[in-house]
């Protein structure tokens, strides 16, 4: 397929520039930036199908990091279908699923099979992350080599953290002959058991076992004192707390090789969300205080945070409409993601490159996928996005088979309009996958 | 509820100072029905009240349904150990099967917090909170309220301390909550692994010294102390627990000649408060028990659109 988007503003986040351009497609490339008057024959004489981006900003394909699709195991909250289908009409054009499916992924059979469904459904490419250890017990090492071979992009045990600090050192260890960062999950369980909010003024008044800032804080900095000593590749999932964001911040000062990522909710929403026992905010870590909503949105902004992932957690109402002690951690996220994050750049927290980067060229380079800015001969993987429509979120209108979002009737402002995968816009009508 | 434009009683959180009054008025007027030889009236003739449990109770769970039958409405309990929650079924699919049935009340025991508030967005019925979780237990604070202003003649400007382990107690919130909406000083005691971060802003005061709160306390309310939470370090052991935050006849002697004592219940005797203390005159544990029938009964009639009697 030969076509060309017209009109576009493309955004460059690493190199902060903007240009309008009229890209040439074909071949899953974008193969030209075309003249003014070349794109302008070209409609006219009706050679090509000419797309229109007028008023549009073209960005590379964004990619969320950190994704649960549920398939194998849990194909009622979501399917690799479904999921990916919701990470297009959210703008993304890559997602790095997690392994704690049933089975969990810690083979190749569970990787190859996940990557089949992904290929099948087309809606956005799938990086499987695969697990630290056998079944995620936190046991013993997973076999990292026949799963990197088979399209393991990440090691993580996800929700269950690698509770032995000798195997997380050997992880550390151990993965850097594949080149493939370990993503930890950074929670002290001790400390945490039984809560399910964060430890402060809400959670004494609503009478809820609290989960302290400190239970991350101290996995932190375990992990990063155990990147230091193995120069293993780090990088921290959801980021929820300003004590973290500093230890963060120092650890990369030291040159201690640390990425880390954080979610929309985390710089979005406080503990008050959890009032009247609302199980849409109950997610783990959980929502913390203004002050750490504050420090997330300054380590974005300087660049302590490199990405923003929306940790999509798809949960169907037998786990949410229960009792809130009893309800399952987790938030969808991918329909959302984009416009909280453009929220950040309305608000003036974040530029609309800073913003870019952390949903898109950072995350790929976390992953080590091929993707950069827009130039001619790169990979036609892009995202359009109209940055200054507004609208209330639905989440009935949701492609995601899960409705546990808090985000219901808030109103954002940018959103994507369209995704390019492989240089094929991506068709959100299509109801099955092709087999 | 219905007299001030309320459905529920699910917290002394959402209750203010006049609504306080209006039950306490009510309860003092109703209690007097438990004391004749026929103890009962028509008023709730024909209401229905279900009484679920979600978890033991003795006290609470005889005077609500002592209650709602001094008033002549139909009780119906209900055991989460009876039911089918035992068959796997969800506590959202239980109520909605007993809001079917039309009950007018569902009052409702269960041991996580926020249950009541879960099942109130559920059912058209009534829900009152006979204790949820870690969170609140209002018909315990009305009747703690009830008790105090029955034995002080009032509640403005009573010093309260409320002893022992505050976090994990329905007890302590409601009655922070409740005698703090009264214009009573509360003060909390206890260790400190037993005190929830942020007390304060409950807006009592906090101390981990026993005596600090006995000496010049209007009232000193002991709380159990659940012998399980040894298992989870917040004290070491009954006997450390007893030596320095047991409630004694020595401590006692520091307190106000006037003092009184009062205790939820069940007790530990020998732990959180000596049977001397518990048994002395000084005690009124059992006119708590005594006027929590009468706030309950104010509490279903006023629900039930009854009029300040």
């Amino acid at each position: 397929m030969k076509w060309v988007l017209k009109g576009g503003t493309l955004v460059h986040p690493e190199s902060q520039r903007m240009e309008r351009a009229d890209l040439l497609i074909s071949d899953g490339q974008v193969e030209a930036f075309l003249s003014l008057e070349e794109s302008t024959t070209i409609e006219r004489e009706g050679l090509l199908r000419v797309v229109s981006a007028e008023n549009r900003i073209v960005t590379p394909g964004l990619v969320d990091m950190h994704v649960h699709l549920r398939e194998p195991g849990e194909e009622y909250k979501e399917t690799i279908f479904s999921g990916t289908k919701a990470a297009a009409a959210g703008g993304f054009t890559a997602v790095a699923c997690m392994p704690n499916t049933l089975p969990v992924n810690d083979t190749r059979s569970v990787s190859e099979f996940i990557l089949k469904q992904a290929k099948a459904a087309g809606f956005a490419r799938v990086y499987p992350v695969a697990s630290i250890s056998k079944g995620s017990l936190g046991e013993e090492l997973a076999e990292f080599g026949e799963l990197a071979e088979s399209g393991a992009a990440a090691f993580s045990d996800d929700g269950k953290p690698v509770c032995n600090a000798l195997l997380m050192r050997r992880a550390l260890e151990y993965s850097r002959t594949f080149g493939k960062p370990i993503i930890s999950h950074p929670e002290e369980l001790q400390i945490s058991r039984g809560g399910c909010m964060h430890e402060g003024e809400v959670s004494t008044r609503l009478g809820l076992k609290g989960i302290p800032s400190e239970a991350e804080e101290i996995m932190v900095h375990r992990d990063i004192a155990l990147a230091r000593l193995t120069e293993g590749r780090l990088h921290l999932a959801h980021v929820s707390t300003a004590g973290s964001v500093e230890l963060i911040r120092r650890a990369k000062e030291e040159g201690i090789q640390v990425t880390a990522e954080t979610a929309p909710h985390y710089f979005s929403l406080t503990h008050e969300a959890v009032e009247g026992y609302d199980t849409r905010a109950k997610m783990n870590p959980p929502l913390r205080t203004a002050r750490d909503v504050q420090a997330v949105r300054d380590g974005l902004r300087e660049g302590v945070l490199d990405a923003v992932a929306s940790d999509h957690a798809p949960h169907s109402s037998l786990e949410k409409d229960v009792e809130f002690e009893r309800a399952a951690n987790g938030i969808i996220g991918l329909e959302t993601a984009l416009g909280l994050t453009l929220s950040l750049v309305d608000q003036g927290v974040l530029t609309l490159f800073q913003a870019i980067r952390s949903l898109s060229t950072n995350p790929a380079r976390i992953l080590g996928i091929q993707q950069g800015e827009i130039r001619p001969g790169c990979k036609a993987d892009l995202t359009i996005i109209d940055p200054d429509v507004t609208y209330v979120v639905d989440s009935s209108s949701f492609y995601s088979l899960s409705r546990n979002t808090p985000f219901d009737g808030m109103r954002l402002k940018g959103r994507a309009v369209m995704t390019v995968l492989d240089g094929v816009p991506v068709d959100l009508s299509r109801e099955s996958a092709d087999f | 509820m219905t007299f001030l434009g309320k459905d529920h009683l699910l917290g002394m959180a959402e209750a203010s100072r006049e609504e306080i009054e209006i039950i306490l008025r009510t309860a003092e007027s109703l209690k007097e029905i438990s004391s004749r030889d026929i103890k009962k009236v028509p008023t709730l003739r024909g209401k229905t009240v279900i009484h679920f449990f979600c978890e033991p109770s003795t006290r609470t769970r005889m005077s609500f349904e002592i209650a709602a039958k001094r008033l002549s409405a139909d009780t119906i309990n209900l055991s989460a150990s009876t039911s089918s929650l035992t068959k796997g079924e969800t506590l959202i699919d239980t109520v909605r099967n007993l809001q079917a049935m039309n009950p007018d009340v569902l009052v409702l025991r269960h041991p996580m917090s926020g249950a009541p508030h879960f099942v109130a967005r559920n059912v058209q019925a009534s829900v009152v909170n006979a204790g949820d979780g870690r969170h609140e237990h209002p018909t315990q604070a009305l009747l703690d309220m009830m008790t105090v202003s029955e034995k002080k003649g009032r509640l403005d400007g009573l010093k309260i301390s409320i002893v022992g382990d505050i976090a994990n107690s329905r007890v302590a919130r409601s009655n922070i909550l409740g005698f703090t909406a009264m214009g009573s000083q509360v003060t909390l005691a206890g260790p400190p692994t037993m005190m929830p971060i942020y007390a304060e802003r409950l807006g009592a005061k906090v101390t981990h010294d026993l005596d600090e709160a006995v000496e010049d306390a209007d009232v000193i309310m002991v709380l159990r102390i659940q012998l399980e939470r040894q298992a989870e370090s917040l004290f070491p052991s009954t006997r450390e627990y007893a030596r320095h935050f047991g409630l004694n006849t020595k401590r006692l002697k520091k307190a106000k000649k006037d003092v009184i004592i009062m205790h939820p219940g069940p007790i530990n005797r020998g732990v959180e408060i000596a049977p001397e203390v518990a048994d002395g005159p000084y005690s009124v544990i059992l006119d708590q028990v005594t006027n929590g029938v009468a706030v309950r009964m104010a509490v279903l009639y006023l629900l039930l659109g009854g009029k300040e009697a």
